[in-house]
């Protein structure tokens, strides 16, 4: 760009033997503090027309109140320091005192014409994304007297996104203007093809136009708009529903292991889900403290750690309570709830009752935006990282010599037994893992949740719809159930409201369980019953 | 033989209670019984009442319901809404025909669901019906259907869930988050006087000896005995010729009801009612309340809800924190060591020390 202009400027000087831009920048500039308040204006809208780069200094001193005219008439640019600089060739004029002088006035006609102005300049920045925001600028306020502004920068711009949008801010102005006919079912077309809010603005003046092609131009372009942003909308719903899912799938993952194959209700497993949390507050707290510099570490060093924690807590649990219970589900029911509470109150005596706060690193702060969808980073990273846990899970049950065992003894204890595997000790790893998947799932939901003891009770209740739905014994089935739950979710919230969205939905579960008592993907065969 | 031993001690006792508790409060000089523990034994009999419903189906049918509150959260509003309408214009907002909430979230007219509570009978039947139409309905599909053990308990959690996630909704029409409270007065009688909540605590504890004799009526009875066979071979009993499913549906909807008149005793007496009676967490206390007690005792269940009711009172008063430790704990060692519950322990030890059997234990 810069380049481009000092050609520009060069070519200039050598036509023309002196500096015509130069004088022309300086007679704009000396023009400034004369005339009424539209004249003001006038010259503002040359000076952006001039394309002079000094001119974006003037403009934004003037828009700042820090244009002044001295006593001899020169304008110069005042900083804060009381310091001035003449405004047209920068030269110093030592700090003149206040008094002597004069603001260069404006009114609010004047600041518009500013504000315009600036963003015509800002339209050839050497800053893509500087042009960018300036384009997007441009195409909101649509101004006709801007066309040829932004013409000249669609010229000379390379950047293909900035492109487009200046060629979109172009057909908006263009829209505003009297072009012919023909020029403005061009840019109808073009702003159709767009389709989100920013056309309709533009379009929508002129659905009633005198021209009878164009108002019928502009009805099918508003229809065409209103059919993307539907889709827009559902893409956007699904995705709220893919997110929700993804957490689901996390807070349920692991039941699906204690509850789907190994048939023991743990009913502690939302507290072992908050010990996950815990251990990554916990984690961030030393981080902190110690090495401030690993902050952005902080999840991947807590994932290892809460896995162990809740793990280390979830083969306690086995050993100690659940070991005893094994056939008799309803008490295996009472004693983990009983769990559930001692967890809750030992985490609230220890780190007290009120949420607390967990960091996030900067990678997964923001979002981005995917044509009309905004995706915010955690809870891509979340939904990521939940598929990861469940393919790693998946592995570790087809592929690994433990999760051989662990599939053996579920299926048939007495026989996995008589071949040598050590029953007991498996019980213990397959509830160790499950609890240690709850406590990663713990590490994900810190991210989006509030840290607080009563954290897990909020995921009991919908990761067992999720497990019961997808069908116990069936780790597919869980990853099916909590995504289709949660776009379920999601389409309903819209029309029934985020709390009866979910009650119709528990409804729903509850009667699907009545069609199908084994779930979406029921296990078949003669085990079924046992 | 309807009365055995266990459940003759208990109604002793609890007309012992009736007796001294009234003349304790209200006609003793220095009333040895102050008014406020009057209302607390009050309540603590409906938490029994309710335990004895949970009990029917759990100790006598198999059926863990985990959402029992819901039961006793619907006849406690049944009976809220009759109170309500007894405030008539006396609210904050002196409104003749609304009540305060509704006033205070802009509606123009009473919900047609609010109908017929101004009378006292109405009331009293829903308190009944809706308990008891819900367990019908719900149980009519889940029954039939064969939803059994965990899956049954787990969706009645989620039943019970669903239901408080409603009623903290405003648009209900059910007060919301607050629920509904200030009443003022029940069939004219002050709320606030004495002499009311001796009454409420006698008919609580009528109700409880109605419930207990009701219950023991039908487990001795012959559908009693297959309610305790389908408990305990169900398929057996199917293939004998028993149509499972309806003794299910009978007992879970008898159950309810059962709870609901616990509901509607209760909410007179504590002030209030609110969407929090419907959180999961209060019906799996209920739960404990019968393990603890002994399951399939009856009596058991009653004295369990109050022992647990007690020590939560005193704990939570005493030491605040250790609560929920001592309940955690008890739901552990109860599960795992106290199989028979504390009834049952207790009546195992008498019978060693005579060194007599004891029939009566082998009838649970």
């Amino acid at each position: 760009m810069r380049f481009l202009l000092r050609a520009a400027l060069v070519l200039l000087a050598l036509v023309g033997g002196t500096a015509a831009g130069a004088a022309d920048f300086g007679a704009l500039v000396a023009a400034l503090p004369a005339g009424s308040y539209s004249d003001r204006a006038k010259v503002v809208d040359d000076l952006a027309q001039s394309g002079d780069p000094r001119a974006l200094a003037v403009l934004n001193a003037l828009a700042a109140d820090d244009l002044k005219v001295m006593p001899d008439g020169t304008v110069v640019i005042v900083d804060d320091k009381g310091a001035a600089k003449a405004a047209v060739d920068g030269t110093d004029k030592g700090t003149p005192a206040a008094d002597q002088l004069d603001r260069v006035k404006v009114n609010n006609a004047v600041r518009r014409a500013v504000r315009t102005a600036i963003g015509v300049l800002t339209l050839r920045d050497p800053d893509p994304a500087k042009r960018l925001a300036a384009a997007r600028e441009a195409l909101r306020a649509a101004d006709p007297d801007q066309i040829d502004a932004v013409d000249s920068a669609l010229a000379a711009e390379t950047d293909p996104a900035v492109k487009a949008l200046l060629a979109e801010a172009r057909a908006a102005a263009v829209l505003k203007s009297d072009a012919p006919a023909a020029d403005q079912l061009a840019a109808i077309k073009l702003l159709a093809a767009r389709g989100d809010d920013a056309a309709i603005a533009a379009l929508a003046p002129l659905a009633g136009a005198q021209n009878p092609e164009i108002a019928q131009a502009v009805k099918s372009a508003l229809a065409s708009i209103a059919e993307t942003q539907r889709l827009w909308g559902l893409a956007q719903n699904v995705w709220f529903g893919l997110s929700l899912g993804s957490v689901l799938l996390l807070a349920a993952v692991g039941l699906a292991i204690t509850f789907g194959v190994m048939g023991v209700i743990n009913m502690a497993h939302g507290e072992l889900v908050m010990l996950g949390a815990y251990s990554t507050f916990a984690v961030q707290q030393v981080i902190r403290l110690h090495a401030p510099g690993l902050f952005d570490w902080s999840l991947v060093i807590a994932a290892p750690v809460a896995f162990v924690v809740a793990g280390a807590v979830g083969v306690a649990i086995e050993r100690g309570i659940v070991r005893h219970l094994y056939g008799r589900p309803l008490e295996t029911l009472l004693a983990t709830w009983g769990v559930s509470l001692i967890l809750q109150q030992a985490v609230r005596t220890i780190f007290g009752p009120d949420n607390r706060e967990v960091g996030n690193p900067g990678w997964m702060s923001g979002a981005f935006t995917l044509g009309q969808l905004q995706i915010t980073w955690n809870r891509l990273w979340i939904l990521i990282f939940a598929l990861a846990v469940f393919a790693v899970l998946l592995a570790v049950l087809k592929r690994t010599p433990i999760g051989l065992q662990m599939r053996a003894v579920t299926q048939n204890r007495a026989m996995a037994a008589n071949m040598g595997i050590r029953t007991g000790r498996v019980d213990a790893l397959t509830f160790g893992l499950g609890a240690g998947i709850a406590g990663l799932a713990g590490v994900a939901l810190s991210q989006i949740d509030n840290v607080s003891p009563n954290l897990g009770q909020g995921y009991i209740v919908d990761s067992f719809m999720v497990v019961v739905f997808g069908g116990a014994g069936n780790i597919w089935g869980t990853l099916a159930g909590a995504f289709s739950l949660g776009v379920a979710n999601k389409f309903l919230e819209p029309f029934a409201g985020a709390v009866l969205g979910k009650i119709l939905i528990l409804v729903g579960i509850i009667l699907f369980i009545q069609k199908r008592p084994r779930g979406l993907f029921a296990v078949k065969g003669r085990s079924v019953e046992a | 033989m309807l009365i055995d031993r266990r459940l003759g001690i208990f109604l002793a006792g609890l007309f012992v209670l009736v007796v001294v508790v009234p003349a304790g409060n209200l006609w003793l000089a220095g009333q040895p019984v102050p008014t406020y523990l009057v209302a607390l034994i009050g309540k603590y009999l409906c938490y029994a009442l309710l335990a004895v419903a949970l009990d029917l189906v759990w100790g006598f049918c198999g059926i863990l319901s985990l959402g029992h509150g819901a039961f006793f959260a619907l006849g406690g509003y049944a009976m809220g809404m009759y109170l309500m309408r007894e405030i008539g214009d006396r609210g904050v907002y002196a409104n003749p025909t609304l009540p305060d909430f509704m006033v205070f979230i802009g509606w123009k007219q009473l919900p047609w669901y609010w109908w017929g509570f101004d009378h006292f009978w109405f009331a009293a039947s829903m308190v009944l019906l809706v308990p008891g139409a819900l367990a019908f309905v719900f149980g009519w599909f889940t029954f039939r259907s064969r939803v059994a053990g965990v899956y049954l308990s787990i969706i009645t959690q989620a039943m019970t869930y669903a239901l408080m996630l409603a009623f903290f909704r405003n648009e209900m029409g059910f007060g919301g988050n607050n629920g509904l409270t200030d009443f003022k007065d029940v069939l004219g009688y002050d709320l606030g006087g004495g002499g009311t909540k001796v009454g409420l605590m006698v008919l609580s504890a009528v109700a409880l000896a109605a419930g207990l004799l009701l219950a023991r009526a039908i487990t001795v009875s012959r559908l009693g005995k297959v309610l305790v066979c389908l408990r305990d071979a169900e398929s057996r009993t199917r293939f004998l010729g028993y149509r499972v499913e309806h003794y299910k549906l009978f007992i879970f909807t008898v159950s309810a009801m059962m709870a609901g008149v616990a509901g509607a005793l209760y909410v007179p007496q504590v002030g209030i009612i609110n969407p929090s009676e419907f959180s999961p967490a209060n019906s799996i206390e209920i739960v404990i309340w019968v393990a603890l007690g002994g399951r399939g005792t009856l009596v058991g269940a009653a004295l369990g809800a109050i022992l647990v009711a007690l020590a939560k009172t005193l704990l939570t008063g005493w030491l605040p924190e250790v609560w929920l430790f001592a309940l955690g704990a008890m739901f552990v060692l109860v599960t795992i060591g106290l199989p028979t519950g504390v009834l049952g322990a207790l009546e195992g030890g008498l019978a060693r020390t005579r060194r007599a059997p004891e029939p009566a234990e082998r009838e649970a």
